[in-house]
């Protein structure tokens, strides 16, 4: 069994400079994407899901800069490569598809047209050649009559067939990697599950390797397998999804986890975790996570713990897990109930 | 069981004139909703679902009379409401509130929360004047928010704050009736739950009744007594929340339920995948609405408008709009 890696992300750190203050959007985040595999970047908004994808292809807005670490894929740091070294590699070997296709697609173009541009730049294909690819593409990804929409502008499609327009126009140059965030959060949930299918699809048609970025712990179930929770700018915890769900490490990942109103099951009482999502001008010093933590101690108070390898495998930054752990010594996390602080 | 029906909604119809030509002619209608019947128990929860455009805010701003319904009748505690003036229904919005999904848009940003929340109480005269302010801290508190926080404004609070001002807003007027428009969809699914909590809380405490729109069937079976599924302007299902889940009878409904991600990997479930969009409701399918859709569609369904029925193997008050249910459950 090959295990190879395709992406190995290594204490990325991206921040904007706004007026003289750093807003660190990204803050270490680290994690490994095997080859052919997708995995899960899950978080609240604002956590630097986006922007650490934002990162990987240095499609960041303008006072955004990667500060430091590595973005390894296929054993080149990307960090390091020139303007024109990164961009033959976007669109090329890495694709990105975005929440809102409408945005991200040209409304003055026809979809035939836009394909077509993609491909002329990546691969120097000539009109009438761009033209029967389009097709080719569209109706791979299941668009009906896709001769006709060629001709079609983007406000003439439903916000499900633009969505399939984006993956068809990612897909153009055959990626190694395709980076998708949010590509089903704007979408209805009968045509999520069509474009969820597709993507699962193509992805064992064409071996691609997927970094699945959602709010949706539905979506990571039924998609990844791999999972990196993010907090705060940093990643809390790595896992394989089954164990992830079976048996989350960070109290945050737990209280996320019993948060969810379930369309499956009954649940008498939600158990929300207390507090809000930390503003990026006004993070905690220590743990992250430590004003809403039910667990949090002086320790978590005054210092940030390291993301560390657990016994089995597991990635998990949080005290409780490590020799200073200096609060309950019998504190299990997982069926603790005092997660439910619930006002 | 006998309960009383605090609300009652009569083949309710609105349909929005589209103009067009060079003079401005009415050329056709969106039929937002068209043909919809069902009663609000007192102190219950009903939610309406449905995929985006499908015609449940607009069921929600008709019986605000925030538009005027083309047709139908919507009977409140025993009051005709679309017989009222306009001046005799802005009285009756006391009973009638409404929470949206922005805060932040249904928030005037120069006030205060304090000042939000004791203009409410004026406009309907809900509370003496000197009352007011302190009843505003009473009802900062019940919201959990805090009683020093009352002079602050909107843009201080976060999206999960901001719209416990808005519940807050919607109760000091002590009202019967709240209509929640996707009240938490925008909010972070740790937030989410204090404010669903928090809902369930003051309906238990108050004797509330929710009409609550929803697209979130997690959100939507955590929080409803009972459930109606919206197609294209039209109610295809209507069943108490067990029934719903567990018995579900409307093709539409069966490919709904199936499409949503479980949060479990280990649950591997049957997906039925729908062919294609929800069609305009400019000009909708003839007889059933969803016959472009439906994998049992027949010639029947194309031309006939199936009716809402209780079938022998549906609980008692558990109604779906399909020609084909007897057969679609015996061969499944
Ligand atoms: N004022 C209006 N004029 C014309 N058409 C309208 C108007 N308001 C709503 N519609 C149309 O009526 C239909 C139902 O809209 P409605 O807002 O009720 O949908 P909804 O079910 O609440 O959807 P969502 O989940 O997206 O909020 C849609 O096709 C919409 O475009
Ligand atoms: N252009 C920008 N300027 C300043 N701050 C930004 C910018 N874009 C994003 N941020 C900040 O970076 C953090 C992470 O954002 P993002 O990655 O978009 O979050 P999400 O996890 O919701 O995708 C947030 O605090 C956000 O406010
Ligand atoms: S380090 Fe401390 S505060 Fe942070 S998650 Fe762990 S226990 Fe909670
Ligand atoms: S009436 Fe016909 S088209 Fe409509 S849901 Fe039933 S079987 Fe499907
Ligand atoms: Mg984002
Ligand atoms: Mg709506």
């Amino acid at each position: 069994m090959s295990q190879e890696t395709i992406l190995d992300i290594k204490d990325l750190r991206t921040s904007f400079l706004v007026e003289d203050f750093e807003v660190k959007a990204v803050d270490g985040v680290s994690f490994k994407l095997p080859k052919g595999k997708t995995i899960g970047i899950v978080g609240e908004s604002g956590s630097g899901k986006s922007i650490t994808a934002m990162s990987i292809l240095q499609l960041l807005d303008k006072p955004g800069k990667i500060m430091g670490g590595e973005i390894n894929f296929k054993g080149k740091d990307l960090t390091k490569l020139s303007e024109k070294e990164i961009q033959n590699i976007r669109g090329n070997e890495i694709s990105m598809i975005f929440q809102e296709p409408m945005t991200s697609l040209n409304p003055v173009y026809t979809i035939g047209q836009q394909i077509r541009e993609t491909l002329k730049v990546h691969q120097g294909l000539n009109k009438q050649n761009g033209t029967k690819k389009a097709i080719e593409l569209l109706s791979l990804v299941g668009i009906p009559s896709p001769e006709q929409r060629v001709k079609q502008y983007p406000h003439e499609l439903s916000g499900g067939m633009r969505q399939r327009v984006m993956i068809a126009m990612a897909l153009a140059c055959n990626p190694e990697l395709l980076i998708a965030d949010e590509p089903t959060t704007a979408l209805d949930v009968t045509i999520q599950a069509q474009i969820l299918e597709l993507i699962k699809d193509l992805q064992k048609d064409l071996g691609m390797s997927v970094i699945m970025i959602t709010h949706d712990m539905g979506v990571v179930a039924e998609t990844c397998d791999y999972v990196a929770v993010m907090y705060g700018g940093k990643v809390v915890e790595y896992q394989d999804v089954k164990s992830i769900f079976k048996s989350p490490k960070h109290p945050y990942t737990v209280g996320l986890l019993n948060s969810i109103p379930r369309h499956d099951t009954d649940v008498d009482e939600l158990e929300p975790i207390k507090g809000n999502v930390p503003s990026p001008k006004d993070m905690p010093v220590g743990c992250r996570f430590a004003p809403r933590c039910p667990f949090a101690t002086e320790l978590c108070e005054k210092e940030l713990p390291s993301l560390d390898t657990q016994a089995d495998g597991s990635e998990v930054r949080c005290w409780v897990y490590t020799d200073r752990w200096d609060g309950d010594p019998e504190v299990n996390v997982r069926e603790s109930k005092r997660t439910a602080e619930s006002e | 069981m006998s309960q009383k029906e605090l609300l009652k909604v009569n083949n309710l119809k609105q349909h929005f004139p589209i103009k067009g030509g060079i003079l401005g002619r009415t050329v056709n209608h969106v039929k937002a909703v068209d043909d919809v019947t069902f009663d609000i128990y007192e102190g219950e929860t009903l939610s309406v679902v449905g995929e985006s455009g499908c015609g449940k805010s607009t069921t929600g701003r008709a019986i605000l009379r925030l538009d005027e319904p083309t047709d139908g009748s919507i009977e409140f505690d025993g009051v005709d409401l679309l017989s009222l003036s306009r001046r005799d229904m802005r009285k009756k919005r006391k009973d009638l509130q409404v929470i949206f999904q922005d805060p932040y848009a249904s928030l005037n940003p120069r006030q205060t929360v304090g000042k939000i929340l004791t203009e409410a109480m004026a406009i309907q005269n809900a509370v003496p004047k000197e009352k007011r302010r302190e009843r505003a801290i009473e009802l900062l508190e019940t919201v959990g928010l805090n009683a020093d926080q009352i002079d602050r404004y909107p843009h201080e609070f976060s999206g999960g704050q901001r719209q416990r001002i808005g519940i807050a807003r919607a109760l000091s007027v002590d009202p019967k009736l709240i209509i929640c428009d996707e009240a938490v969809s925008a909010l972070d699914v740790s937030v989410q739950a204090q404010v669903l909590n928090l809902l369930k809380k003051l309906q238990r405490e108050f004797n509330l009744t929710f009409l609550f729109i929803a697209h979130d069937l997690g959100v939507v079976r955590h929080i409803s007594d009972r459930i109606i599924v919206m197609y294209l302007g039209k109610i295809v299902e209507i069943a108490d929340k067990k029934s719903l889940f567990d018995n579900p009878q409307h093709p539409y409904t069966k490919a709904l339920l199936s499409s949503i991600p479980t949060p479990d990997p280990e649950v591997k479930k049957e997906r039925i995948i729908l062919k294609g969009d929800v069609p305009s409701p400019i000009n909708p399918p003839q007889g059933c609405r969803f016959h472009t859709r439906c994998p049992f569609a027949t010639d029947i369904c194309r031309q006939e408008v199936p009716e809402l029925r209780n079938l022998d193997n549906m609980k008692e008050g558990h109604r779906a709009a399909c020609h084909h249910i007897e057969k679609i459950a015996a061969e499944h």
